[in-house]
């Protein structure tokens, strides 16, 4: 079956309406929203702090930890089981190799900066919703960066590649395949890759440069939502 | 220690070549070796890729099937990184580590639709077929990621299904003909970026200098089926474009040495 129209109607180069706030956690040393679709972050950020034990330390630069989460009652079917499973884990991996290739954390040797993300509602696209709310709660921390980074999904759905898939095109007829992404938008180079399902190697390259155009576009509302923080 | 053998490394790969001679896509020897525990798994193999040695088998059990794929089997895939083959792996709970190649192994095969899920399912929402595959190295000297792959997928292809009895139980002692519905054979291919430098089939070494990593999942076709980056150099998509080039390319490399 052919792929020619979405399921939510959207263009296949089009992300889910989004919107994002900084600001949220008064506790935080930095913290931020991101919404897209019907999917929604909470990051907050810790630190820089002394990291105990001391054998984690690193003595040249500070270490960054993120912790991604999903709420028990944030998805649409059962109860998810609340505490760290295999995919949390590994999800919090890629999401420290995602963010840290922009920070400069060579002023903290012996520190930690924690980042702690939650899913409040998923609608697939959670670990690149929750790196881009990271990515402005480390800038509203005021952690040393060279650049954003900002993360989407793109796909192949019945043929067709897409960008930011919903959880309906995730599980379209048994044919699709997700690409998680994130790039560091000045450089241009990528820093979250993973993908899960076929596709050709010519339309993996298109499918790059339709993720990065998306985070272009999702990088402007990150400066947007981290200015409105500060003007004024 | 780490600074001192990078750059060693990134020396001696401006001349073209590597700390043990070989050039930048080359792979050590490559051998596979069925039935290594015939009596008890219903799958198994050793795969050695120079020095680096792993085992693979394959469990099957039969369970209920998940409610919203009431007609298909499953796969679990699990690789422990066991202090036995190497000074660098502690016991205790599963490290990141080791999830991570669990999870990236998991996929090469779920993903390529290797296995045909539907023809593992023995009655719809009440019986089917979880194949377990367990991985271990028994010697770590690089690349554990291609060759927890091949071995993954040597078990399955070593394995046979048990005996049912008419309850739909499994009888672990007698084994049949049939083979799993292995309808294609997705391996991982893992290529390092050290400097400005692309190989293959590295040692822990350089492992452990690498700026990126990129594990590709290659179906016999070319087709990609999964992919995962790691460590914390960011990559250009030209650098991924030649990276996934040089995986497809080497992974028949991995295909000859199945047989």
């Amino acid at each position: 079956m052919v792929y020619d129209k979405r399921v939510d109607g959207r263009k296949f180069d089009e992300c889910r309406p989004m919107e994002a706030k900084v600001g949220v956690v008064e506790k935080a040393g930095g913290s931020a929203m991101f919404k897209i679709g019907k999917t929604v972050a909470v990051a907050a950020v810790y630190g820089p702090r002394e990291l105990y034990p001391a054998a984690f330390q690193n003595l040249k630069r500070g270490v960054l930890r993120c912790n991604y989460n999903m709420m028990a009652f944030s998805g649409s079917g059962n109860r998810v089981r609340p505490g760290p499973s295999r995919r949390s884990k590994e999800i919090s991996l890629v999401t420290e190799k995602a963010l840290f290739p922009v920070l400069d954390l060579s002023a903290y040797p012996g520190s930690v900066v924690d980042v702690f993300i939650e899913l409040i509602q998923t609608d697939a696209g959670t670990r690149c919703a929750g790196i881009t709310a990271a990515a402005m709660a480390l800038a509203d921390a005021g952690i040393p960066m060279r650049d954003l980074v900002s993360s989407v999904a793109v796909g192949r759905v019945g043929g067709k590649i897409v960008l930011d898939l919903n959880k309906e095109e995730e599980d379209y007829e048994g044919e699709s395949t997700d690409i998680a992404t994130a790039f560091s938008s000045r450089t241009g180079e990528v820093t979250l890759l993973q993908m899960d399902g076929e596709v050709k190697r010519e339309e993996l390259k298109k499918a790059l440069e339709l993720a990065r155009a998306g985070c272009e576009k999702i990088r402007e509302l990150q400066i947007n939502a981290l200015r409105g923080r500060y003007k004024g | 220690m780490g600074d001192i053998i990078k750059q060693h490394l990134l020396n001696t790969l401006s001349n073209g070549l590597r700390l043990d001679e070989r050039k930048f896509e080359d792979f050590r020897e490559i051998f596979v070796e069925y039935g290594i525990s015939s009596k008890s798994a219903e799958g198994s193999a050793r795969v050695k890729i120079g020095r680096t040695e792993v085992v693979a088998g394959v469990k099957l059990d039969v369970a209920e099937p998940y409610p919203d794929n009431p007609d298909e089997g499953t796969i679990i895939v699990n690789m422990e990184l066991l202090p036995l083959s190497s000074p660098a792996f502690e016991s205790g709970p599963p490290s990141i580590a080791s999830i991570e190649m669990s999870r990236v192994v998991d996929r090469v095969i779920r993903e390529s639709k290797s296995l045909d899920f539907k023809k593992l399912c023995i009655k719809k929402g009440e019986f089917m077929w979880t194949v377990l595959i367990d991985i271990y190295p028994i010697n770590n000297d690089g690349n554990l990621f291609d060759a927890a792959s091949l071995a993954a997928i040597a078990a399955l292809k070593d394995a046979r299904f048990p005996k049912l009895d008419k309850d739909n139980k499994v009888d672990y002692n007698e084994k049949t003909s049939k083979k799993l519905p292995l309808e294609s054979e997705a391996l991982a291919c893992t290529v390092l970026k050290i400097g400005n430098y692309f190989i293959v089939d590295p040692s822990v070494d350089e492992e452990s200098a690498a700026d990126a990593r990129l594990t590709v999942g290659v179906l016999e076709n070319g087709t990609l089926c999964s992919l995962q980056k790691g460590e914390d150099v960011a990559l250009s998509i030209d650098d991924i474009d030649k990276m996934v080039d040089i995986a497809i390319k080497k992974t028949k490399d991995l295909r000859r040495a199945l047989k």
